[in-house]
């Protein structure tokens, strides 16, 4: 009898079987690769993807709530969601307002501009230069010089007014902007000047004092760096590694 | 909850600039809407079929669908066409600022025009027949009986839309504008601190719309004064 | 003639939900509208004071910060008020939730100035005859001066209405997927942004017409036994 109670607690124990708890998981939804929303509705993307390998680890069900840009971070502060995953820059700024994980991707920033436009990329005096709100691109065009700088709601919009000419310029996330110059509407522009890299990493953010979860969070991320499924999951979306 | 008092008064003069855009916006779009919604208005009114359903498909566009389609539709949905992009007016369409200016106009000028119609229509017939009787001419009635009387009688209603407008101005944040409501998101987004920064800007908004009610009310004693009645 | 490319299935879910956040806001606007009309109505000066204040404070408002501030505002403070009655957890406003509320706030205290005027115009001497009769204020405001205010109150709760249904796009600023949100995911995937605009100012515009026809409908009805009304 003892012995079959040692076993069945071992067995428990070795399986991490615990009640599965619910993580909720912020995201944008409309930052393509990394998370956008597909026909059919449901949320999708690297980021995405990621988080779906993270909780597997975890042996937690994980649930998406997507939520508009602006109020990515005021929203995990309110507790509509534990976590947001939504290519989130680790910066000081908002360190001071949230706790984040381990990295989970590098980013550089990098300028798009229409080819041939001989835009030089060190002289943005006098140009229109776009990016999204709240994002370390739109902290960076509010440096540029003389620069008449416009901000937008949804990465989205910032395409479509690089597509119609309304800024000369727009400021990027690299890897998202490499996405889109390889689409259709990318097709007659290009990265102009220099990577700035600012040593950008990219994490998952968590609320304050969260470090329960937050160490689950780096474990399962070690986890799936060491033993392939991250680079799988990379391999899906980009040739190279973007770790 | 900490309510955080400094991060108001730091954003202030953001948000001050933010206002002369929103008024700058919304008093020239109501002047332009309001020179646009007479001819509306007269032709709503016509004899002429044509004329008259012109008008009402206008007006039914305009006031059937909200004004944040036809923002991102003008905004938006005209710059995918080359046709428009090389054409004259893409330096004015190429500009937030001209856009919401434009669809503001259009939008005003079409809710306008259905007040200025229902006054219109209000001027007791006995006034217009006895222009008639001494054989004025139309345009002489247009001018001397018909508008007058019916700017009296619209005066209510037009003070609705003014308010009506000054809201709608809010929207032109989602194109990139940075008007009162724009610089409230702004300062949002550097800030984290949403409900701060929302209550200074509503404070603003509240303060704008009591400001022009009184005004308002001085406007219609001035022009109601013959009638001895006391403007609510 | 439009080729929607496959989001015409997205498109209709938008529509549900924008119907499904009308029809909350709608109910909930029309509470706080009777409520607000009857404090506006009341001889105690604390309980019109709270009316004014509602109706002043909410019509000088952008509806799209009203939008945002519940969004923003709301979780924090039902989390505090919950924490108030022990509840431990977090309470959150989902966007239709948010939605729903902002929109009914918002309906409602235009919906007060409308059930005022609509209530005061009945004749006294109705309230007068009841209150002979032997009614009390419940009984009479149920029986007979509500059912009148309906009448009165139509035209100007179908327009109310019509706002209504338009200020649903404001909620697309918050996430939720309604109509304009289905059209921007469509537009991030189509590029196409002109098509689904003009396709979602048609859909909008046939909701008008149906709404205009349906407070035609109900005005009529709720005229019925009276002199035939103008045409």
């Amino acid at each position: 009898m003892k012995r079959l109670l040692l076993v069945f607690i071992t067995l428990m124990l070795a399986s991490g079987h615990t009640l599965a708890d619910k993580i909720r998981m912020g995201t944008e939804g409309a930052y393509p690769p990394f998370n956008m929303i597909d026909k059919s509705g449901q949320v999708a993307g690297f980021d995405v993807d990621i988080g779906k390998a993270l909780c597997a680890r975890m042996n937690a069900e994980c649930k998406f709530v997507t939520q508009d840009w602006d109020g990515i971070i005021p929203g995990l502060l309110a507790g509509k969601y534990d976590t947001i995953i939504a290519s989130l820059s680790i910066t000081e700024e908002r360190q001071k307002a949230v706790d984040f994980s381990d990295h989970y991707y590098s980013n550089s920033l990098r300028l798009i501009a229409r080819k041939g436009a001989t835009i030089d990329p060190r002289k943005l005096k006098d140009k229109s230069v776009g990016a999204q709100r709240a994002t370390i691109a739109a902290d960076h065009a509010a440096k540029i010089e003389g620069a008449s700088v416009k901000l937008y709601d949804t990465q989205e919009n910032a395409y479509l007014d690089l597509a119609s000419g309304r800024i000369d310029v727009l400021i990027t996330d690299m890897l998202p902007g490499f996405s889109w110059l390889q689409s259709k509407q990318g097709d007659g522009y290009e990265f102009i000047g220099e990577t700035i890299d600012i040593g950008d990493k990219i994490g998952i953010a968590v609320r304050k004092g969260d470090n329960e979860l937050r160490e689950r969070l780096n474990k399962a991320l070690a986890e799936i760096l060491a033993d392939g499924t991250y680079q799988k999951i990379n391999a899906r979306y980009f040739p190279f590694s973007i770790y | 909850m900490n309510w955080n008092w400094s991060v108001i008064l730091d954003s202030l003069p953001q948000l001050v600039e933010g206002t002369w855009l929103t008024l700058e916006l919304v008093g020239l779009a109501l002047l332009l809407g309001g020179i646009l919604s007479i001819p509306l208005a007269l032709m709503r009114v016509s004899h002429s079929l044509v004329l008259r359903n012109t008008a009402l498909v206008y007006t039914f566009f305009f006031r059937g669908t909200p004004l944040l389609v036809q923002l991102f539709l003008f905004y938006y949905g005209l710059a995918q066409f080359d046709a428009v992009r090389e054409s004259i007016l893409w330096p004015y369409l190429r500009e937030a600022y001209w856009c919401a200016l434009i669809v503001f106009t259009l939008n005003t000028g079409a809710y306008t025009a259905e007040i200025l119609r229902g006054a219109i229509q209000a001027v007791p017939r006995g006034e217009i027949e006895a222009a008639q009787a001494i054989g004025m001419s139309r345009s002489l009635l247009l001018r001397r009986i018909t508008l007058p009387l019916a700017y009296r009688i619209a005066l209510p209603a037009y003070s609705n839309e003014i308010i009506l407008m000054l809201k709608g101005s809010a929207l032109a944040s989602t194109i990139t504008l940075l008007d009162l409501t724009g610089m409230a998101r702004t300062i949002i987004a550097r800030t984290y601190m949403p409900v701060e920064i929302f209550f200074a800007a509503g404070c603003i908004y509240l303060l704008l719309t009591f400001l022009f009610v009184q005004g308002y009310r001085l406007l219609e004693r001035q022009m109601m004064r013959h009638q001895n009645i006391e403007a609510k | 003639m439009f080729d929607l490319q496959g989001f015409g299935d997205q498109l209709l879910l938008g529509v549900w939900m924008t119907l499904r956040v009308a029809a909350g806001g709608l109910l909930l606007g029309l509470i706080l509208g009777l409520i607000g009309a009857l404090l506006k109505l009341s001889r105690s000066r604390i309980a019109y004071g709270i009316g004014a204040t509602y109706t002043t404070l909410i019509r000088g408002l952008p509806e799209l910060l009203v939008v945002l501030i519940i969004y923003f505002g709301s979780a924090g403070l039902l989390t505090r008020a919950a924490g108030f009655f022990g509840y431990d957890g977090y309470i959150e406003l989902s966007p239709l939730a948010a939605g729903i509320t902002a929109l009914g706030i918002a309906f409602g205290a235009y919906a007060t100035e409308v059930f005022r005027g609509a209530i005061q115009a009945i004749p006294r001497g109705q309230i007068e005859a009841a209150l002979a009769c032997g009614m009390n204020g419940f009984q009479i405001f149920f029986r007979v001066t509500l059912p009148q205010a309906w009448r009165v109150a139509i035209p100007g709760l179908g327009n109310l209405f019509q706002v209504l249904l338009k200020d649903t796009s404001l909620i697309s600023v918050v996430g939720l997927e309604e109509i304009m949100r289905k059209s921007q995911i469509a537009i991030s995937n189509t590029r196409e942004p002109f098509t689904f605009y003009f396709v979602a100012a048609l859909i909008y515009l046939t909701i008008t017409i149906i709404v205009m026809i349906g407070q035609r409908q109900a005005e009529r009805w709720a005229s019925r036994g009276l002199e035939r009304p103008n045409p």
